[in-house]
Formats: structure tokens, C-alpha cells, sequence
């Protein structure tokens, strides 16, 4: 979404605005389901078979089965739901990070320290 | 007449959570950050509130988008935990103040504010961490708390002019209040941040620290900044502020800062630790 925003320095961002939750909504709605134990251990047992049952897109499926955080930011997948999702593969914020900007989990943490410092 | 008497800003993020449970709090990556909150438990512990009035934003517990409130409050007796998903351990229940809710329910309403009111509400990091903060080892359970949930993850969201105008309203609310009782206000969250796409991993020092000095004594300068100024200027997340200025909002009598500590980064966050007193208009 961020090419709705040309006019703003937000490269690399994207808004979840209507447009995104509508096109997002199965696949929101099944990372929201992962809150509970028993849909984690559905979804584990039965990946295909679980993004199925909430309808996901082809292109989503695909995001999901690659890891593909920015392909499911794309297909409408809110970082608050998505989350869920990559925190049932054990992945903390770094690794996530890390996979979004195509950079190593300690790359990313480093480019955190840096940032925090206040060297941009 | 109830008495807001002072306010603080927290990080909430769910990796403080994590740090707590495995008593990580003084390895190096922590201590910078833990240790600044020493002086702001002691404040609470001297002064005794009886209510903290809590913003915070819901990360998808209790609310999902299929009906997304753009503000929400709990007026129960008491709130739960939950399991968030990703693994951080579910804190026993925080206190509510029922009576107090429905007042300030009753009068924001009436002056224009259209919230959604809870009875039940699981309440989810947001809300959780900063109480465990200011008492560790879940000692919270003393202290009465009203959750104040504002929406920061799905556009279109409150400016931060409105927010603003609705911690002024609930500073209002708790001044017309008949009960003697104490209340403190947290804001939660922030600072700059980005989670999301190849922008991930922002972090604005220059940015964080401007809003706390502006927090403190030139609070309307942040209600000039629209959400997309604060994505440009803190990364996607940095709309979290908004629960920073909806507290001090609340605030309409005279602000004094009495400690105050920034670090970054924080997981991927600039964590703001701040800390005003607030004597109530004449």
C-alpha cells in the first residue's frame, strides 16, 4: 500500500488500511485462530489443509508454505496477525526482521543497535 | 474529588515478558532498560494509587478485524489473560473498577466520544506488561485498573489530535468524580518502530526523544503530527504514540517530570520510561 503514499518517505511499508483487510481477511483471520493451542496443533498436523478451511488465495498459500513474510504483508496479512503465525515457527521480531529486509537475524539486531544509537 | 496524581509512560512490547519470566532483567542486553524502573515503582509504592486509567492497543486478543472498535473501554470488575499465540506466559487477572468506568463511560459519551464499553475484555500485552513492570511478580492485584483500548493496527485510526482530545475528556470525567480516590494514568507502548517490510527494524532516537520533551511541556506540538507523520517520522508502529498522548491529555492541571529514561533499542523498539506528577486545576 505504501505506493498509495508516494508523496511520504515510507519505502518499504505496508498500511493496513481497508483495502488490505479486505483482501487479507482469510488470511488474517486464520493467524488470529492461532491463539489456541488446538488450531496450532491443527494447523501443524495439516498445513494445506488448514489454509483451506479459512480459503486462503493461492498467492497466500504460497507465502505461507515459503515463510514469505513481505509475499503475506502483499496479499493483505496484517504484522499483528502475521505474528501469530510466525511465532508458531518460533520466530521472534529479529527473525522476522531479518528475513523481511533479506539480511541475517544478527545483520538485523545489529542494524537495531546502530539505529538505536542514533547513527542513520 | 478524585485526583489524577501523576502519569508514566511504558514500553509494553511482549519480549519484556519473556525477559521477566526467565529473570534476564540484568544480563547487558536488559540491565540499561530495567534499571530505570526502580524510581518509578518507588513513586508508586509511596503515593498508593487506587486506579490506573491504562491506554494501551489490543494486538489481536480480544478484537479482531471482523469488528474493530476505534476506541474501547472495559467497565468490569475484572479482566484475564490469554494465550497471545507466540509463547509468553498468561499472567493471572487484573483488578477493574466497575463504578468508575461507567462514570467515565457515561460522561465521555455524553461529550461526544462514541466507545465501545466491555464487560468482558481479555486484555493482552499491552496491558499486561506495563503492570508487571511497575509490580513484579504479579503483585498488581491490589490496584483497580480501566483499560482504555485504542486502535493502532487498522486504518482508518484516531489522529493524534483526537486521541488527544479524549484523554482530555477522561481527565474531565475523573475531576467530576465525587469519590476521594487517587488515580494514575499509563500510556503505553511506542516509541518509534517498525515491525513490517523491508522498512523493518526503524528506529528514530532524534524523533523519541523530541516527543517526550514534548510530552511533558508542549503536548499540543504532537496533536499538529497526523498517523502517516508519525509512520514517516517512527516507522509503521510509531501510531502507538498515540496512547502517549491520549495520557497526557488526561493531564489538565500542572505537569512536573520527575524521571525520565530512553533506550533503544529495545526488541525493535525505542522504549520511552517517563514519569510526570500532576496537581489538579484549581
Amino acid at each position: 500500500m505504501a505506493s498509495n503514499y508516494t508523496d511520504r518517505k515510507l519505502q518499504g511499508t505496508y498500511l493496513f488500511d481497508g483495502q488490505m483487510a479486505k483482501k487479507g481477511y482469510g488470511l488474517n483471520k486464520m493467524c488470529y485462530s492461532f491463539n489456541d493451542q488446538t488450531a496450532r496443533d491443527e494447523f501443524n498436523a495439516d498445513p494445506e489443509a488448514y489454509c483451506e478451511k479459512f480459503k486462503l488465495t493461492e498467492a497466500q498459500k504460497e507465502a505461507i508454505r515459503n515463510r514469505d513474510v513481505i509475499g503475506l504483508l502483499r496479499e493483505g496479512g496484517s504484522i499483528y496477525y502475521l505474528a501469530k503465525f510466525t511465532g508458531l515457527l518460533k520466530l521472534n521480531m529479529q527473525d522476522i526482521g531479518g528475513l523481511q529486509t533479506g539480511m541475517s537475524t544478527d545483520e538485523f539486531k545489529a542494524m537495531l543497535e546502530k539505529n538505536g544509537r542514533g547513527e542513520v | 474529588m478524585a485526583n489524577i496524581i501523576g502519569a508514566i509512560t511504558t514500553s509494553h512490547i511482549p519480549a519484556i515478558a519473556n525477559a521477566m519470566a526467565n529473570g534476564l532483567e540484568q544480563t547487558p542486553y536488559w540491565k540499561p532498560f530495567f534499571d530505570a524502573y526502580p524510581p518509578v515503582r518507588d513513586w508508586l509504592n509511596e503515593k498508593k494509587p487506587d486506579v490506573i486509567i491504562l491506554f494501551y492497543n489490543d494486538h489481536g486478543l480480544e478484537f479482531f478485524i471482523d469488528k474493530k472498535p476505534t476506541f474501547a473501554m472495559g467497565v468490569a470488575d475484572e479482566y484475564h489473560n490469554s494465550d497471545e499465540g507466540w509463547g509468553i506466559p498468561t499472567i493471572p487477572p487484573v483488578t477493574g473498577e466497575s463504578e468508575l468506568s461507567w462514570h467515565i463511560a457515561n460522561s465521555i459519551v455524553d461529550e461526544g466520544f462514541d466507545m465501545t464499553i466491555c464487560q468482558e475484555m481479555r486484555v493482552d500485552h499491552g496491558l499486561t506488561v506495563p503492570l508487571n513492570l511497575m509490580w513484579p511478580g504479579h503483585q498488581y492485584g491490589h490496584v483497580k485498573v480501566i483499560p482504555v483500548c485504542i486502535n493502532c493496527e487498522q486504518y482508518p485510526m484516531p489522529q493524534p489530535w483526537r486521541t488527544f482530545e479524549l484523554g482530555k475528556a477522561i481527565g474531565r470525567a475523573v475531576a467530576s468524580y465525587e469519590k476521594d480516590i487517587n488515580v494514575v494514568v499509563f500510556g503505553t507502548g511506542g516509541m518509534s518502530h517498525q515491525l513490517d517490510g523491508e522498512r523493518a527494524g526503524f528506529i528514530n532516537r532524534a524523533f523519541d526523544i523530541d516527543c517526550l520533551d514534548k510530552l511533558v511541556s508542549d503536548p499540543e506540538a504532537l496533536t499538529k503530527y497526523t498517523n502517516l507523520d508519525l509512520v514517516e517520522q517512527g516507522g509503521a508502529q510509531a501510531v502507538e504514540l498515540n496512547m502517549h498522548i491520549a495520557m497526557r491529555g488526561t493531564l489538565l492541571g500542572k505537569v512536573t517530570e520527575l524521571h525520565r529514561n530512553y533506550h533503544a533499542p529495545i526488541s525493535n523498539t525505542g522504549s520511552g520510561l517517563m514519569l510526570l506528577e500532576h496537581e489538579m486545576p484549581k
